[in-house]
């Protein structure tokens, strides 16, 4: 895989969520929220629709603000330490930030300026490695969906974030594109990354770590 | 910590150049609109000069607040806007760079037009040059403080008519000031003044509209 041996990631990050909770116009999405990551892990929330799976990671991702809890990253409060945080999160929404009137070129050139991303790997190795080959300067809304998230998915090998919070990441992508994800993801873990992923899908990884969440019925 | 900066502003003009069509609209608007009033009032080179400041400027605003209310609305719905605010490169340098380009696609342009078009109202030749300056320095107040306002109305459905609630009484000093140098320009009298009081608007709005974006941005985001 591309990621191999590129680099190495800095000992035992460990990510902590402490008693998170989350209301929405007065009504309680989910509360009391405890887990921990470390080093290698893979976390698959499961969950109905609606149950609360995406602003879940979009707490992790911090933009949105828990009603109640906290994230501790490595032992610091990411409320207070957030610019450290997020210099350590790779998170890739249920919006992919793609830009339609931009090939999967120009898309992936233009994170590889805001990730400062300075390895050698050329463009075209890192979207012929995602199955994009050919489709490499076509715009992004000729492209099919599937094609579309694996261009998206480019952002996994082009950042160093040792914690990637991908929502839904398995959408619209075929068998191959779910084994090259999986295969992306292990190799991630490996080294020592962490990963939480809200998928329907049963993941074809060791090792990973389920989350049922659960809907709240209380009423605030 | 200016890669971020760098990085957005190229790709905010390579987008524009993608989307020449929809990018031109402003500009477009501002040279039908002053075609137009010859038309609907009177072709008499007099009182087409009387009213060409007020008329070029009024068209200008309109046009530079046509165009802020997309500021940043394909970005909030592809998602990159969540990105940026959870870039952890500074939000204020990252606005900084998309109102730039904003100014550089609508504001550059409506400014290189306008003295073409303040010749088809028979602006009188000591207008110009107020015009002009007025103009580079105001639409990029514009810009700046109609971010503001983009960014506060980004996640509403329909923000529009919000977006020019709260922009108007900001754009009215850049009007006022803006029409005035050219007018006086043409009376005869000296434009130091007002242009001086753009510049200084110019200045302060570069230094709050960044930051006053950056928050307006975060509470949009966080919703």
């Amino acid at each position: 895989m591309l990621l191999a041996g590129r680099f190495l990631l800095p000992q035992t990050p460990q990510l902590i969520l402490d008693s998170i909770a989350f209301e929405r116009d007065d009504s309680l999405l989910f509360s009391g929220i405890c887990l921990s990551l470390e080093s290698g892990d893979v976390l698959q929330i499961e969950g109905p629709n609606g149950v609360g799976k995406t602003t879940l990671l979009r707490i992790l991702s911090t933009a949105l603000m828990p009603t109640a809890g906290k994230l501790l990253w490595q032992g610091s409060d990411v409320a207070r330490h957030r610019q450290l945080y997020l210099q350590n999160i790779m998170f890739l929404g249920h919006l992919p930030g793609l830009k339609q009137s931009l090939s999967p070129t120009e898309n992936l050139v233009w994170w590889r300026r805001i990730h400062r991303d300075h390895s050698p790997l050329k463009n075209e190795e890192i979207l012929g490695s995602l199955g994009l080959c050919g489709y490499e300067d076509i715009p992004c809304y000729a492209l099919s969906a599937g094609q579309q998230r694996r261009a998206v998915l480019a952002r996994l090998l082009v950042t160093e974030a040792p914690l990637w919070i991908l929502d839904e990441p398995f959408t619209a992508i075929d068998k191959q594109g779910v084994a090259d994800l999986e295969a992306l993801l292990i190799t991630h873990a490996r080294r020592g990354g962490m990963a939480v992923l809200s998928t329907h899908q049963d993941l074809g990884i060791a090792n990973v770590r389920r989350f049922p969440l659960v809907a709240s019925a209380e009423v605030v | 910590m200016g890669y971020g900066f760098a990085a957005i502003l190229r790709r905010d003009l390579l987008l524009a150049f993608r989307n020449r069509g929809e990018i031109a609209n402003p500009v477009i608007f501002f040279f039908i609109v002053v075609t137009l009033v010859p038309l609907g009032l009177t072709p008499e080179a007099s009182r087409l000069a009387e009213i060409a400041p007020g008329i070029l400027w009024v068209m200008a605003l309109l046009a530079s607040l046509l165009s802020v209310e997309g500021l940043f609305h394909s970005d909030y719905r592809d998602g990159t806007l969540e990105q940026l605010v959870i870039s952890p490169q500074p939000l204020y340098l990252m606005v900084l760079a998309k109102i730039l380009a904003h100014w550089l696609i609508t504001g550059l342009p409506l400014t290189l037009l306008a003295p073409v078009l303040g010749m088809m109202l028979s602006l009188p030749a000591a207008g110009y040059l107020p015009l002009v300056l007025g103009l580079l320095m105001g639409t990029a107040v514009l810009s700046l403080l109609g971010a503001i306002g983009a960014g506060l109305t980004v996640a509403l459905r329909k923000g529009g008519l919000l977006l020019s609630l709260i922009v108007m009484p900001l754009y009215m000093p850049v009007l006022i000031f803006g029409a005035s140098a050219v007018q006086r320009s043409v009376d005869g009298f000296s434009v130091q003044g007002p242009l001086a009081v753009m510049g200084a608007l110019l200045a302060f709005s570069l230094l709050v509209a960044p930051f006053a974006t950056a928050g307006a941005l975060r509470v949009s985001m966080h919703g």
